[in-house]
């Protein structure tokens, strides 16, 4: 089991394929969370993320070893970006192989959901007359 | 003894970090909390707030040390 833990200023969603290829995977799954450019019908011009980096490393680690404990995984990859995001730019990625496809399907779904519960890290939207700190939905 | 806030509640705060000294320093997660609640009543308003103790999740009755590194967690919003 290989695990790859980031934060970092810019994702980069082209290595991702070679980080999570693994001779006895048959299966990889990725998902990437993007700026869009509206929340509630409001322009949203950016975002700003700010994490505890030291703890959101570590609650990314524990999350991936309990993906992998529950799903057998070869390889769990977790990116988050911080910083100021554009719309369309990529904030987080995580995905994860494994022999047959069910499971990683599975284990992405857990990773993202998790780490939005979890995970020591904040988004700040700017609208064209406001900013606020996201509070997050149900 | 140190305390990190981050998100809104660095913003509620005024500061990405509070100096506490030893004598008014409460003794558990809990005491932190009320003390905080009460010394920043708009810190009420969030759904929720977590404090973290040496990078882990803490429970309300966990003792606070000296040395510990402490930092307050409003509600989550990443990904």
């Amino acid at each position: 089991m290989e695990i790859n833990i980031k934060i970092v200023d810019q994702i980069d969603c082209t290595r991702v394929y070679e980080d999570l290829s693994h001779p006895g995977s048959g299966g990889v799954c990725v998902f990437i969370g993007s700026v869009r450019n509206t929340t509630a019908n409001e322009a949203v011009n950016e975002l700003f993320f700010e994490a505890y980096e030291a703890m959101a490393i570590s609650e990314m680690e524990v999350i991936a070893k309990e993906a992998t404990a529950q799903w057998g995984l070869n390889k769990v990859i977790m990116h988050h970006a911080i910083g100021t995001k554009k719309i369309e730019e990529p904030v987080v990625l995580v995905g994860a192989s494994s022999a047959h496809r069910s499971a990683c399907f599975e284990a992405c779904r857990f990773l993202i959901d998790t780490l939005k519960e979890r995970v020591p890290i904040w988004k700040k939207e700017f609208f064209d007359n406001k900013n606020v700190w996201v509070t997050p939905h149900p | 003894m140190k305390i990190h806030f981050f998100g809104i509640a660095k913003e509620i705060v005024g500061s990405s970090e509070l100096d506490y000294s030893a004598l008014e320093f409460p003794k558990t997660v809990a005491g932190l909390k009320v003390q905080l609640l009460e010394q920043y009543p708009k810190l009420q308003e969030l759904s929720s707030l977590a404090v973290a103790l040496n990078k882990k999740y803490a429970t309300e009755e966990m003792e606070l040390s000296q040395n510990d590194e402490i930092a307050i967690i409003p509600p989550v919003s990443g990904g």
